[in-house]
């Protein structure tokens, strides 16, 4: 995951009609918990295997096989609720929701509804310098139903193409959470702030896997409402948000699909608005490969889930557990502790703070080095060539040992800073460790005699430049001491060539 | 004092007595009667306290490797890949279990009528339905087929056959037998429970299909056994709680010993009784205050409301349990009958057209019921309704056992209908199990026990072919219910062994 570093998309004609419609956004957000076994069973939750292997007579919704709820899951649950400031009720209960999809096992899926475990939270978003509250209604458990493969002759294909379907029941069961959130989004680039935010607290909890496929799913409620009704506070009276057209758009997948999908969405309800049109009460679906949300067929009506209460699991309570259980620091925390401790700027901090992984790989290299150093070296250096790639540090996660041995050259002062950006670009392209690079380019910091040498060697071959300098020409000095550089390759130190040729020329 | 019963039920030669006794001398392997479903032994996997017993299963608690129907043509080949939490109990005690038995379709119906593979016969009324839904587990005990069987009882469907087949079956307390491998109908309601001869083999079956199992969690520890029993004083709670058992043995319990015990007689459910059923369970009543007890009547206000509860409950519940069977993993597949026209079709209507083609019509009613009893807008007038009566006949009963230790009613309230005679009428049908579903609602246990003087009691012993006074119904086997407090099983224990 990168640095939540939010762009303003909107140009200035964008922002002229948002004086006329404000988009109202609410989400609600599925996200797999990491537990090594599934919530209410023992099979395993490891995705990467065989279909259909991670199965039991539970899972599988076999006639007679009973729930038993996972209590890793739970405590999970409550590691979400303390982080997010929710309240956890002294009891809580599980539902059935029924209805029929080939991918539900039981053709119900196991769910909370009345007694969620963790209601009324929030998560603070910083988004374009502006923090906002985004309120969080409810965040409950429920098992995640299995997977579907449509496919025509062997290969896989979309639901309309398919000439049958696979089930995989592998994900049956996995552990999910649904979060709730209010309609207290206006800016698709808020949604985006805010789910970065929420993987990044879920990672920080210990309790999500960004990586894993399928771990995030956001479901989007937006509505369009003249902005006029909007308060100087940003809210919107809750007659008018009843009476709004609200769509769904479902199939959102990541932070970055979530802010698209969402500014299509705007764009197009805006559009349709403005010219005279309404817009339909719909769900539709968003295509991420082509960058649009499509209607979905709906002729069918409001769903009547049918809930009622599970029986086969009693109430829980947990109350007394939701006291007890402890979650480590969390971003905002260690964010204005590395201010504290490593005197860092709030950017600087926000950054290396973006995920447990990058905060983890700071704080541990400011035990050997000098944290400015580390700071920057980390923050803007390795995040700012990771993001140019569109790459994560979990995706270097194996290498940082590597970084590590980099910034230790620079800290030595082996390497000048300039060749280190070099061989940290090289390392990511190629792939290579930083020892080798430096071996293969010559890169390694030149010794004395050579700087010395190139020194000489310059004043002799560029006697009109000496010449300006000695005449007082100030400027002619950076000229000289560019060509030591050059003639070192650049494994020089550019301020302490500036001096020799000074001692040179004025002794 | 049951000890000359389990010796001949136990041996083979009882067995073949048994069957000669109800059946006028056929052979007695044959199954006659229709009470099994598959006949395949399953051998025990240790010695234990149930070796040489042959015990019947009723067809929807799972058995590995071998069909587990549900009486329903949707699983006519269903074989599970496991073992029920009691199949693995019982076969680790020692038991070796002969076959799986009929029942009504999932458990739904009360004369074994509604199962796909046609009903049971009752071996001690020929011509009359067994009862249900473990009918066949009650007609494979009371021919001899099996020294006991296991039924499962959602709203009376041990106790009915029991009563109707005149042996003795037991409902036990929610929570006390694990449900893990039962196939559901209304999962809140119901119980696992043994069907026997005589309240010390039902003892002896219960005690080894009892105590909690990890993958049930509604199964209580026994320390948490004395806490659901939150009514009358601590003194004659613990004196009656089943932990309490000097080695918690249920069997142990069957000592016949009524001195001093307090029974309520539920005068709302003997009233609206046959004669012949009134009749046969006053004189039971009268033979336990010759032997000590004291007996009280009892009106509980609720009980008028709580067939209605029951039903909308387990059909709300049956509904969703059902909802599996969409002929994706079981039942007959969408695309036999009309093959291409499947193809491009949708979803809904293939499940439709199996779940059309595999459920028989009672399950159909109470699947449809069900599903309109939780829908938006009827959630409240019905399923709430009848949640809240639940909550009310939980309290009557808590307040009931205030006075008294154990609450009596005739098990049915009729004698067994003729084959066929009530399987068109559903409401009549429902109105049979008035005065067993209170009970389900309550989460409470209660056996069933053969009326004094009736078939299958031990006063009864030589009363088969006597049937000479000319009413009809006067050798028909009735039984008698005794209801205790939650995981009091050994007080109706004691008090059904007075009886038998």
């Amino acid at each position: 995951m990168t640095a939540h570093a939010v762009e303003a998309h909107e140009s200035e004609s964008e922002r002229e009609r948002d004086r006329e419609f404000a988009a109202v956004i609410g989400l609600e957000v599925h996200v797999q918990l990491e537990t090594s076994t599934k919530v209410f069973c023992g099979c395993s939750t490891d995705s990467a295997t065989e279909p259909n292997t991670n199965v039991c007579p539970t899972c599988l919704g076999l006639p007679g096989a009973l729930p038993t709820l996972n209590e890793a899951a739970v405590e999970a649950a409550l590691k979400l609720g303390k982080a997010i400031d929710a309240d956890v009720p002294d009891r809580t209960r599980f539902h059935r929701k029924n209805y029929y999809y080939p991918d539900l096992p039981k053709n119900f899926q196991i769910t909370q509804y009345d007694a969620p475990i963790c209601a009324d939270g929030a998560l603070e978003v910083s988004v374009e310098g502006d923090s906002r509250e985004i309120a969080i209604t409810r965040a409950h458990l429920e098992e995640d139903p299995g997977s579907l493969a449509h496919a025509r002759g062997g290969r896989r294909t979309s639901i309309d193409a398919a000439e049958y379907t696979l089930v995989d029941y592998n994900r049956a069961g996995v552990p999910l959470m649904e979060i709730v959130t209010e309609p207290d989004f206006r800016r698709p680039t808020e949604v985006r702030g805010f789910l970065s935010k929420l993987e990044s607290v879920l990672e920080y909890l210990g309790i999500f896997d960004a990586d894993r496929d399928g771990s995030l799913r956001v479901d989007a409620n937006i509505s369009m409402v003249p902005e006029s009704e909007e308060s100087d506070e940003g809210s919107i009276p809750s007659d008018v948000l009843e009476t709004a057209n609200r769509t769904e758009v479902k199939n959102i997948s990541s932070h970055k699909g979530a802010e698209k999908a969402l500014a299509y969405e705007v764009t197009r309800q805006r559009n349709a608005l403005q010219r005279g049109r309404e817009i339909e009460q719909e769900t539709r679906h968003w295509d991420e490969s082509r960058g649009v949300t499509v209607s979905m067929r709906t002729k069918e009506a409001e769903a009547d889930y049918r809930y009622f209460a599970e029986a086969d699991l009693p109430p829980l309570e947990v109350g007394d557990w939701a006291e007890e259980v402890e979650i480590p620091e969390l971003p905002e925390a260690r964010r204005e502790r590395f201010e504290r401790e490593h005197g860092l700027g709030r950017e600087a901090a926000s950054k290396l703070t973006s995920t447990k992984a990058v905060a983890d790989f700071y704080e541990n290299l400011t035990t050997e080095f000098d944290s400015d150093l580390a700071a920057t070296w980390v923050a803007d250096e390795l995040l700012g060539e990771l993001n140019y790639r569109d790459l994560t540090t979990e995706d270097v996660e194996g290498r940082l040992d590597e970084f590590r041995r980099l910034i230790s050259l620079v800290a030595d002062g082996e390497i000048t800073e300039k060749n280190a950006t070099t061989v940290l670009r090289e390392m990511l392209d190629e792939g290579d460790d930083p020892d080798s690079i430096i071996e293969a380019n010559g890169m390694g910091k030149a010794d004395d005699d050579e700087v010395s040498a190139a020194v000489e060697a310059t004043i002799e071959a560029n006697p009109e430049a000496v010449a300006d300098y000695e005449n007082g020409e100030e400027g002619a000095i950076n000229f000289l001491v560019g060509q030591v550089m050059q003639a070192t390759g650049g494994s020089a130190d550019p301020g302490s060539v500036n001096v020799m040729l000074r001692e040179r020329l004025n002794g | 004092m049951a000890s000359e019963h389990t010796e001949a039920a136990t041996g083979e030669a009882g067995a073949s007595d048994e069957t000669d006794r109800t059946s006028g001398g056929s052979g007695s392997a044959e199954d006659e009667y229709n009470a099994f479903l598959t006949r395949e032994g399953i051998e025990r996997s240790a010695d234990g306290p149930l070796s040489n017993m042959r015990v019947a299963v009723k067809d929807n608690i799972s058995t590995e490797g071998i069909e587990t129907t549900c009486g329903s043509a949707m699983l006519a080949d269903y074989v599970p890949p496991y073992d029920a939490t009691v199949v693995t109990r019982l076969k680790g005690a020692g038991a070796t279990i002969v076959g799986k038995t009929n029942m009504d379709e999932f458990g739904m119906g009360g004369t074994t009528e509604t199962s796909a593979f046609g009903p049971t016969e009752n071996p001690r009324a020929p011509g009359r339905v067994a009862g249900g839904s473990s009918g066949g587990s009650a007609a494979a005990v009371a021919a001899g087929l099996a020294d006991a069987a296991l039924g499962s009882d959602t709203g009376g469907s041990i106790r009915n056959p029991a009563a109707f087949c005149g042996v003795v079956g037991l409902k036990p307390t929610y929570g006390l037998v694990s449900r893990y491998g039962l196939v559901a109908y209304a999962n809140s309601l119901e119980q696992i429970g043994p069907i026997a001869p005589t309240v010390e083999e039902a003892g002896e079956v219960l005690d080894v299909i009892a105590g909690p199992d990890d993958r049930d969690a509604t199964t209580c520890p026994p320390a948490d056994h004395g806490s659901e029993t939150d009514s009358g004083d601590d003194t004659a709670d613990s004196e009656n709680a089943g932990g309490e058992q000097p080695d918690g043995s249920y069997a142990d319990a069957a000592t016949g010993d009524v001195e001093g015990t307090t029974i309520g007689v539920l005068a709302d459910l003997v009233d609206g009784a046959d004669e012949a059923v009134v009749d046969a369970f006053e004189r039971s009543i009268d033979a336990l205050e010759d032997q000590g007890a004291t007996i009280e009547a009892v009106s509980l206000e609720s009980i008028d409301h709580a067939l209605a509860a029951y039903y909308v409950i387990a059909m709300g519940e049956a509904s969703s349990n059902l909802a599996r069977f969409d002929g994706v993993r079981y039942g007959p597949s969408p695309a036999e009958d009309d093959g291409e026209s499947e193809r491009g079709g949708d979803w809904n209507e293939a499940y439709a057209r199996v779940r059309e083609a595999g459920f028989g019509e009672e399950v159909k009613r109470r699947v449809l019921l069900g599903t309109y009893a939780l829908s938006a807008g009827y959630h409240d007038k019905y399923y709430a309704k009848a949640q809240d009566a639940r909550t009310w006949v939980k309290r009557d009963f808590e307040a009931a056992f205030e006075d008294v230790d154990v609450l009596a009613s005739p098990t049915m309230p009729v004698i067994p209908p003729k084959v066929g005679e009530r399987i068109d009428d559903p409401l009549r049908l429902y109105l049979m199990d008035a005065n067993t579903v209170p009970v389900n609602l309550a989460n409470l246990p209660a056996v069933s026990v053969p009326a004094v003087e009736t078939p299958g009691s031990r006063h009864d012993d030589d009363s088969e072919g006597h049937d000479n006074d000319g009413r009809e119904n006067q050798n028909l086997p009735v039984g008698v219910q005794f209801i205790g407090r939650a995981f009091d099983e050994a007080g109706i224990l004691r008090v059904a062994s007075a009886l038998d």
